[in-house]
């Protein structure tokens, strides 16, 4: 039953696809020249009157040649699609990462004291819902870096998520285990280790999911903003060039990257979870 | 006093502060008891008397409002690894396996151990309550009795002074809990370990304990009674009901229960601050 429910999810996507992809094709197509072309009226996209959205076909042929030489560096202003990617996933990461090391911690903190939770929680309402973008300019400022302030950007935007969810987790560890680390001794230090973080392990790890997605979806804004490399950079460049099949075609492979980033992080939380 | 008891309970009292200023509600007061060494208590009383309370107390996970707890002549203060506590609902780690369960209060007790003497030890006690083919599985994929077991060989394995239990066998259907019962008459005859249970189950205090202690009802509930039990191990649960004092004991305790428990309770009688509960014993 499950398999053939799953074949037949096959069939429909892959109907949906050709319909989708077929409609888009039709739809666009350049009308046929009546005469001979000059070199100025093939360069300006053939005959037609109106610029047209590139055709799929186009946009396939296009990916093959890029995809099969992802990493070439032609200068600043032409490096391969891997090239520019990596800087995005580098960027992201380097700024995730560095978010971790800050969320988890002051979230444990949080959760464990009711204080400290009240204390900072007017700081954390106020800061969140700030567009990380918004922070730009001040640490374009303060940090005289547009790599480091890319960077910064993530990792103000990667931070909420992982501390709310890591305090939320922990402040919600069953007392049943808590007295479980209290009758066998276990030192605070041994308690957060032992039992609270693998409690919490699952929950902490949906916000770092979370997390990884936001700072997924800012990161092609940040460097449309700073320039210079990354995905985000690519799209805007191209934009600025008039090569709209090359902007889908990054519009793809974001959106395949960010896939990837969240099947990593789910693999992840998998890895932790447990059933009560 | 010359001779000390294994655990002295000294006027014990549990309160919380009531609506207006100055009045408060008390669970139970002046509660005095003494366990000796190698005794196997149980506690039987209704719902709100405060005899959880007393057992998280004496675990040290709860703070008593007034008086004082000795064990081997010392205070009691906060929890500690001589004193194992079996809970209700099993209370084991789910992330980690029987076994990792079982080593983890193993390695907390004796964190010098070598490695192969914690796993040796850990699975002896496993191997104590029939659990030696479910090293890997996680609490998730046991039933509520092999959860139990568990928790029981984590609670032996770490070898306490005294053994708290909270209703060990309150969430068990009565067959498994006809199998466990026995299966902790054999470990506990084998270690003569002091045990102070929390139970429900007149026939269970019976067959277990060496005394039953009584609870009358709350506010202001008391230990009224300590009942000998005076049916000789070993005990088997289809053998005990023939013995000539079972049904005495029986029925004194569900007498109490059903009428003396409200009648004994702090607001209609006065009690003084240094009374032991009544010994009772049925022997014929």
């Amino acid at each position: 039953m499950l398999k053939s429910l799953n074949f037949k999810a096959t069939i429909v996507a892959f109907l949906l696809l050709v319909v989708l992809l077929g409609s888009w094709e039709w739809m666009n197509q350049k009308p046929q020249a009546t005469q001979a072309l000059s070199e100025y009226e093939l360069l300006m996209g053939g005959a037609s009157q109106q610029a047209q959205v590139p055709p799929p076909s186009e946009i396939i042929k296009l990916a093959y040649e890029e995809l099969s030489n992802p990493f070439y560096d032609a200068g600043p202003n032409d490096k391969g699609i891997g090239i520019q990617l990596a800087y995005s996933v580098y960027r992201v990461l380097v700024g995730f990462f560095l978010a971790a090391l800050v969320a988890i911690p002051v979230g444990f903190l949080i959760g464990m004291s009711p204080l400290m939770y009240k204390a900072l929680n007017p700081y954390i309402q106020v800061l969140r819902p700030i567009s990380p973008l918004a922070w730009m300019p001040l640490a374009l400022f303060i940090i005289k870096d547009s790599e480091l302030s890319a960077i910064f950007v993530i990792f103000i935007c990667s931070i909420w998520p992982m501390l709310l969810n890591t305090a939320f987790g922990v402040s919600n560890v069953r007392k049943d285990w808590i007295n479980v680390a209290k009758t066998h001794q276990l030192s605070p230090i041994q308690t957060a280790f032992q039992v609270i973080l693998p409690a919490a392990a699952p929950t902490i790890l949906t916000g770092m999911r979370i997390s990884i997605g936001i700072a997924w979806l800012v990161i092609v804004a940040a460097e449309m903003l700073v320039g210079g490399t990354g995905i985000g950079y690519y799209v805007w460049n191209e934009w600025n060039n008039l090569d709209l099949a090359s902007v889908i075609f990054s519009i793809f492979m974001i959106g395949l990257i960010g896939m990837i980033l969240d099947m990593i992080l789910a693999a992840a939380a998998r890895f932790v979870s447990y059933q009560e | 006093m010359s001779k000390h008891s294994f655990l002295e309970i000294q006027g014990l009292k549990k309160s919380y502060p009531g609506q207006t200023k100055g009045e408060e509600t008390v669970i139970f007061e002046h509660a005095n008891f003494n366990i000796e060494k190698g005794e196997f208590i149980c506690v039987i009383g209704h719902s709100g008397c405060g005899k959880s309370t007393i057992l998280n107390i004496l675990a040290g996970l709860d703070e008593a409002s007034d008086g004082l707890v000795f064990m081997n002549g010392k205070e009691v203060s906060g929890p500690s690894l001589e004193r194992g506590v079996i809970f209700q609902n099993y209370s084991l780690l789910p992330w980690k396996t029987t076994l990792e369960n079982i080593v983890f209060a193993v390695r907390a007790k004796w964190p010098h151990w070598p490695k192969e003497k914690i796993i040796e030890h850990s699975k002896h006690y496993l191997s104590l309550v029939g659990l030696d083919h479910a090293l890997d599985r996680k609490p998730a994929q046991l039933s509520g009795g092999m959860r139990q077991r568990v928790s029981i060989a984590r609670a032996f394995s770490t070898q306490p002074e005294l053994l708290l239990m909270d209703e060990p066998f309150g969430a068990l259907d009565a067959l498994t809990r006809g199998v466990i019962q026995e299966e902790l008459i054999k470990i506990w005859s084998e270690s003569k370990q002091t045990v102070f249970m929390i139970t429900h189950d007149v026939d269970e205090a019976i067959l277990l304990s060496d005394r039953i202690l009584l609870m009358s009802n709350g506010p202001h509930a008391q230990i009224a009674e300590s009942v000998t039990v005076s049916i000789p191990r070993q005990r088997k649960r289809t053998d005990i009901i023939h013995h000539p004092d079972y049904y005495k004991i029986r029925n004194h305790l569900v007498d109490f229960l059903i009428n003396r428990s409200k009648d004994l309770s702090g607001v209609a009688t006065q009690v003084t601050a240094g009374q032991q509960p009544k010994t009772i014993n049925l022997a014929s």
